[in-house]
């Protein structure tokens, strides 16, 4: 059988690619459309470094296939900044340094931009759980929550 | 290479002729979380994939005779969106809503983990406490069974061939009910229930609890539907000796096993632990409504 | 929060101590930095390896035929495609690397000797391709019997992993092979003398798990082999030098024909030292032809790269009335994995050495076992040991009635003490950190039922060793800088802070490059945290160097001596007045001359740092036990750390607040669980438990700087040490929630609540 033709949009330009059912979307991005900022830490949905918005909902890209993508709209790590102007969450997660490797940083962001969509005055509780998917060995997580918390007040502020 | 087939059906009898008609191992994909992970260990070797999410109100949350009717698509986050039907429900959106991260929440469906058939399901022994059932689709037409007669073992369930569970109906329910689930984890999220405990209950005017549905989680090869431990609380006000009823009840009926997660000597008192907590918040919430 | 504490001694300067934004951070927020798994080349294969699901087995036969004849599959390598490599000899080197262990490590020989064990590679043109190949592998095993533990592994009548295995450090020398590759053994003063001295003594067993670095990032490389001979690998490593040493070495290479590349590094802790899959995919690049990427699994991580060692350990303490310690003792039982090498060096050297003591006797053994060969993790071998030391400690000051602190300040090291290993020290901060722990709101705020506070100390020697740097400075005045440690959690910034310290140039005007092996001289790996300390000091070297040019072409344009040329806010300016009046010459002035004035400015530095200093660090923190399941809740965290001089207090404090949560992992959840056929039953993130973002407060941090002499800026490595006392500091608050002693990690909820169960049986039975 022959390979499955996919088309979709990422990051708002239209794409296309061929893929076996059984890779994921992950597998997709990555090594058929070569965009290499979503990153594959388990491959089993328990790190969320691979995290995207699909259909505008914040998904593991490793436990979706490549080939249920037909038609939806993918949003990646490679789409969050707007030309020059990286997103309010990119600049403080510099500035508060909450990255040291930077493995999980592409997912963290995703996962943070979500949840601010979803909700802009979140407690540090609500930001901890909503990014309990989003596994970080070198933080210790107080950086990321330091930086996630200041961005929500910086664009209520400016809202 | 062994191709897998894929197919995206959009009316319920395409799929179930898909699946009735397969040659070798055909899956249902729906919100994958399970059996992506699974396909990647070879513990699944799929020969065609049907993606059920196409087919109309397989999406769908929608109020039926006074209850819900839940698509099988409909992901965990969905229903946690949903006002009324968390505020019916909300033991049976709150244990859904524990299955994995917030991006497994994204796509991971109660149908999907009903019939992933783990033991240690979170929404399972919620539904069952809630009375829910099952509306499946398959090549004899139509049937609606109790969710608990789904997973008959670790992984497998009741359905037949060419049969796959189109949507779960959460009923209506008396006034001064409420329901509730807890699971025990060693850490705060991200983890399978070492116990789970489902419980759904309606008082009387006096306080006192005239129906009560009980089930565990992760201490038997299926979810438990305790019947006993659920007679232990009915006509009394959840007193402690009550309650301690119910505790030694829940315990008493666990076949727990001891494994990478847990001691069955563990698993035992915790599922007396979890019982009372989930009574007194079910019943908190019973007094609200 | 309280504010840090700053000695006298440090100066302020414009970017040196100052929170600026790392150079590669924009990379690293827009997905565009380059990972392990990152690069993708033209043609290129993927590899996959075929792994033992045997605990201990012989390997009688692999039969690769039917995955050769596979369409897509390029190359299969095994046992045949490596040579045997003679074994060394010890005394070792403090990280062994006997090529005879290595070469089997990354592909299995006579035996394969844990769970994970690679036993033959595929090269394909998928993954899927690879995957479906290694099925067609037969290999035939001989199961043998297996062990896991270390103190069965010991027993006479334990399985034995390597037959030519005779424990060293013991006389007469064994005529039997052992599991035991090693007893080490440490003394100082007079222990028999000590205990009778002393008004109580404590003696406690204590055991660990063996937890792994939990490294986001899977192993991954690329490699490229070529018809010459040459070769390049592009990996996720701690080192690409030591890499290369020791590819070229397992592959019969010379160093110099195989380039390895150093990618964006996804955490490794220790981890990422050591080769896996490396020499596999160089050799399925040189007998295919073909680029080779090999990405690790994360079940492949888990079962087949370094845990750390999983421990026995015996502490044995006595004081006087008033709290000194009067002698010490340890015995130390470490798992080394298949082969020999657990972290006992450093453990002996640190365990006690936060301590002023004059007794102290440390017996070591280094234990083979059916498990992944260990890899360092963070303070390699240290955190075990300090759980006991400090669990015994704070059992005498709870029995003496003493503050858990003030037991500490009558015993602490100070400026003039000589640890077990005979190193005297310099200025170090411990004093002044225990200080200042007492002074915190942390340490008397009030606490609820079921609540309670537990304080550790712990102890690390920062690494120094070799390292090169090179920097060049363009003709507009921008600098480059090329160093050779890969940057796991900010170095960059650190460096360019020195440089354009030392230079008196903008920050943004440094750009710091990682280095290939073939662009820079021999760079020691990053870790032990020696980076920002003997990598630092290279590169202010170098940037010292590069200023001296700058003053000897600034001499020779004013017909002066470069002795009467200063360096000053980034311009060669005259010594002083006397020596004439010349306008100051700026860095880009100079570097646009470069032409006229003598060609390109550079300045190099080839070291081998030594003076690095102790770092100490106290945790304190406080949780909530729910005596109904054993579930521990953490409430409250604050990292004390002797850190010497920040050059980038962001990272610094990242250090310690992402050791200490590893060293929450490590306490409470995180561990190896072996089946009884030697199989691991959590080979992944969901069984395995590290802390997510939920489980963890926010983590304090307060800076103690005491500056160490031996560094220009006063720098003390800081990255290991917050991973020794979460451990124990943890425990302590356990115990005082529930009243009961405890000695076992990880304290997970079932161990927890038995040790609770049981407590209530005893006291009801009294």
């Amino acid at each position: 059988m022959s390979r499955h033709h996919v088309t979709t949009t990422i990051n708002g330009d239209n794409v296309e690619f061929l893929c076996d059912t059984e890779q994921s979307l992950l597998d997709c991005i990555r090594n058929e459309l070569h965009m290499t900022g979503t990153k594959e830490g388990c491959g089993t949905g328990d790190c969320g470094a691979c995290s995207i918005m699909l259909d505008g909902r914040l998904v593991c890209s490793c436990l979706a296939l490549g080939v249920e993508a037909e038609g939806k709209e993918i949003m990646t790590i490679e789409g969050m900044a707007q030309g020059d102007e990286l997103h309010p969450l990119q600049e403080n997660f510099i500035k508060f340094a909450a990255l040291q490797c930077g493995i999980c940083t592409p997912g963290v962001l995703i996962a943070a931009r979500a949840l601010l969509e979803k909700n802009p005055d979140p407690t540090e509780t609500e930001v901890r759980f909503w990014l309990a998917g989003n596994l970080c060995r070198c933080t210790g997580y107080d950086k990321i929550i330091r930086a996630v918390m200041a961005t929500a007040a910086q664009l209520r502020a400016t809202a | 290479m062994d191709d897998i087939r894929y197919e995206t059906p959009t009316s319920v009898n395409a799929a179930v002729k898909l699946l009735a008609g397969a040659q070798g191992v055909a899956k249902v994909l729906n919100g994958g979380t399970d059996l992506l992970v699974q396909m990647r260990a070879d513990v699944v070797t799929p020969t065609l994939l049907v993606d059920i999410k196409k087919i109309a109100d397989m999406k769908v949350i929608k109020k039926e005779k006074g209850g819900w009717r839940i698509g099988a698509s409909v992901s965990g986050a969905e229903m946690g969106e949903h006002p009324e039907l968390s505020k019916m429900w909300p033991g049976v959106v709150e244990a859904t809503e524990l299955i994995g991260s917030t991006q497994v929440q994204g796509r991971a469906t109660m149908a999907g983990n009903l019939c992933n058939a783990s033991p240690g399901a979170d929404s399972v022994p919620a539904m069952i406490a809630a009375g829910a059932l099952a509306a499946i689709a398959g090549p004899n037409g139509k049937r609606e069974i109790p969710v608990e007669q789904i997973p008959v073992s670790p992984g497998k369930t009741s359905l037949a061939k060419g049969e796959f569970v189109t949507s779960i109906y959460l009923p209506k329910r008396p006034k001064k009910s409420g329901d509730a689930y807890l699971r025990f984890i060693p850490r705060t999220e991200m983890d399978i229930a070492v116990v789970g405990c489902g419980i759904s209950l309606t008082l009387d005017k006096s306080k006192t609890v005239i129906a009560a549905r009980v089930a565990l989680g992760a201490v038997a090869p299926t979810a438990l539907l305790l019947e006993d431990a659920a007679q232990t609380i009915i006509g009394t006000k959840l007193e402690d000796a009550a309650l301690d009823a119910l505790a030694a009840a829940c315990s008493a009926a666990c076949r727990p096993i001891d494994d990478k997660r847990g001691t069955k000597e563990f698993r035992i008192k915790i599922a007396g632990v979890l019982a009372r907590r989930v009574a007194l918040i079910a019943r908190d919430r019973a007094l609200k409504n | 929060m309280p504010d840090d504490v700053k000695s006298a001694d440090i100066k302020e300067f414009k970017y040196v101590g100052k929170r600026n934004p790392r150079p590669d951070g924009v990379d690293k927020v827009t997905g565009r930095a380059k990972y392990g798994a990152d690069l993708l080349l033209p043609g290129m294969l993927y590899g996959r390896v075929l792994r033992s699901p045997h605990a201990h087995a012989k390997i009688i036969s692999i039969d690769a035929s039917e995955a050769l004849k596979l369409a897509g599959v390029k190359a299969v390598v095994t046992r045949d495609d490596f040579k045997d490599l003679p074994k060394a000899q010890p005394p070792f080197g403090p990280m062994i690397h006997d090529a005879a262990d290595v070469t089997r490590n990354i592909i299995a020989r006579e035996k394969a000797l844990y769970d994970g064990h690679a036993v033959a590679a595929v090269a394909a043109t998928s993954e899927a391709i690879a995957k479906k190949a290694l099925k067609l592998i037969k290999v035939e095993y001989e199961v043998l019997p297996h062990v896991i533990d270390p103190v069965d592994a010991m027993k006479d009548d334990a399985p034995i992993l390597h037959e030519d295995q005779f424990t060293v450090g013991v006389e007469p020398k064994p005529s039997k092979p052992s599991n035991v590759f090693r007893v080490m053994k440490a003394e100082k003063g007079d222990v028999e003398k000590g205990f009778a001295e002393a008004d109580i003594i404590i003696d406690r067993e204590f055991k660990t798990a063996a937890v792994h670095q939990g490294y986001i990032e899977p192993h991954a490389c690329v490699a490229n082999a070529s018809e010459d001979g040459s070769a390049e690998l592009w990996c996720s490593t701690q080192g690409q030098f030591n890499f290369r040493a020791v590819c070229a070495t397992v592959l019969g290479m010379p160093v110099g024909k195989l380039k390895v590349t150093s990618s964006e590094i996804g955490g490794g802790f220790g981890g990422k030292l050591p080769v896996y899959g490396e020499p596999l995919a160089i050799r399925l690049s040189q007998k295919a032809h073909r680029p080779v990427k090999m990405v690790m699994t994360r079940d492949e991580v888990f079962r087949s790269t370094g845990p750390t060692s999983g421990s026995h350990v015996r502490i044995k303490i006595g004081a006087k009335n008033d709290g000194r310690i009067v002698a010490a003792e340890g015995v130390l039982t470490y798992q080394a994995g298949a082969f020999k090498g657990a972290g006992l060096a450093a453990a002996i050297g640190c365990m006690f050495s936060e301590y002023d003591l004059e007794n102290i006797r440390i017996v070591g053994y280094d234990v083979c076992v059916n498990r992944p060969k260990v890899a360092a993790y963070r303070a390699p071998g240290v955190p075990m040991a300090a759980f006991g030391v400090e669990g015994v400690i704070n059992e005498i000051a709870t029995k003496l009635s003493i503050d858990p602190v003030d037991i500490r300040l009558k015993n602490a090291a100070k400026q003039g003490t000589v640890n077990v290993s005979g190193i005297k020290y310099g200025p170090i901060g411990f004093i002044q950190m225990l200080e200042a722990v007492k002074a915190h709101p942390h340490y008397n705020a009030p606490l609820g039922k079921n609540q309670g506070r537990g304080f550790a100390a712990g102890y690390w020697m920062h690494a120094g060793g070799m390292s090169c740097a090179t920097l060049n400075v363009q003709d507009d005045g921008t600098v480059n800088l090329l160093e050779g440690n890969p940057d796991i959690g900010g170095s960059r910034a650190s460096m360019a802070a020195m440089v354009a310290e030392e230079l008196g140039i903008p920050y943004d005007k440094v750009r710091v490059t990682i280095a290939d092996t073939a662009s820079l001289g021999f760079t020691l790996f990053t870790a032990g945290s020696r980076v920002t300390y003997a990598t630092g000091m290279a590169v202010v070297e170098a940037a010292r160097n590069a200023i001296k040019v700058c003053c000897d072409r600034a001499a020779a344009a004013w017909g002066v001596t470069p002795d009467q040329v200063k360096w000053e806010e980034g311009h060669a300016k005259p010594a002083s007045a006397n020596v004439g009046d010349f306008a100051p010459m700026s860095l880009s002035e100079l570097a646009k001359k470069a032409p006229m004035m003598g060609g390109p400015i550079a300045g190099h530095a080839e070291i081998n740092a030594t003076g690095q200093g102790p770092a100490i660090g106290a945790h304190l923190v406080d949780v909530e036990t729910d005596p109904e399941t054993g579930f521990v809740k953490l409430l409250r965290y604050t990292v004390f750390q002797d850190v010497g001089c920040a050059i980038s207090p962001d990272y610094v404090e990242g250090q310690m607040q992402g050791g200490a949560v590893q060293g929450l992992g490590w306490a409470l959840n995180e561990e190896y669980v072996y089946n009884a056929k030697g199989q691991l039953q959590n080979a992944g993130f969901l069984d395995y438990r590290m802390p997510v973002a939920s489980d963890v407060p926010m983590i304090d941090t307060v800076m103690i700087e005491e500056p160490n002499p031996n560094h220009p800026y006063g720098v003390r490595g800081v990255g290991e040490t917050p991973i020794v006392p979460p451990q124990a500091a943890v425990i302590n608050a356990v115990e005082n929630s529930v009243g009961l002693r405890l000695s076992e990690l990880p304290m997970s909820p079932p161990k927890l609540l038995k040790a609770i169960e049981d407590g209530r049986l005893k006291k009801a039975a009294e």
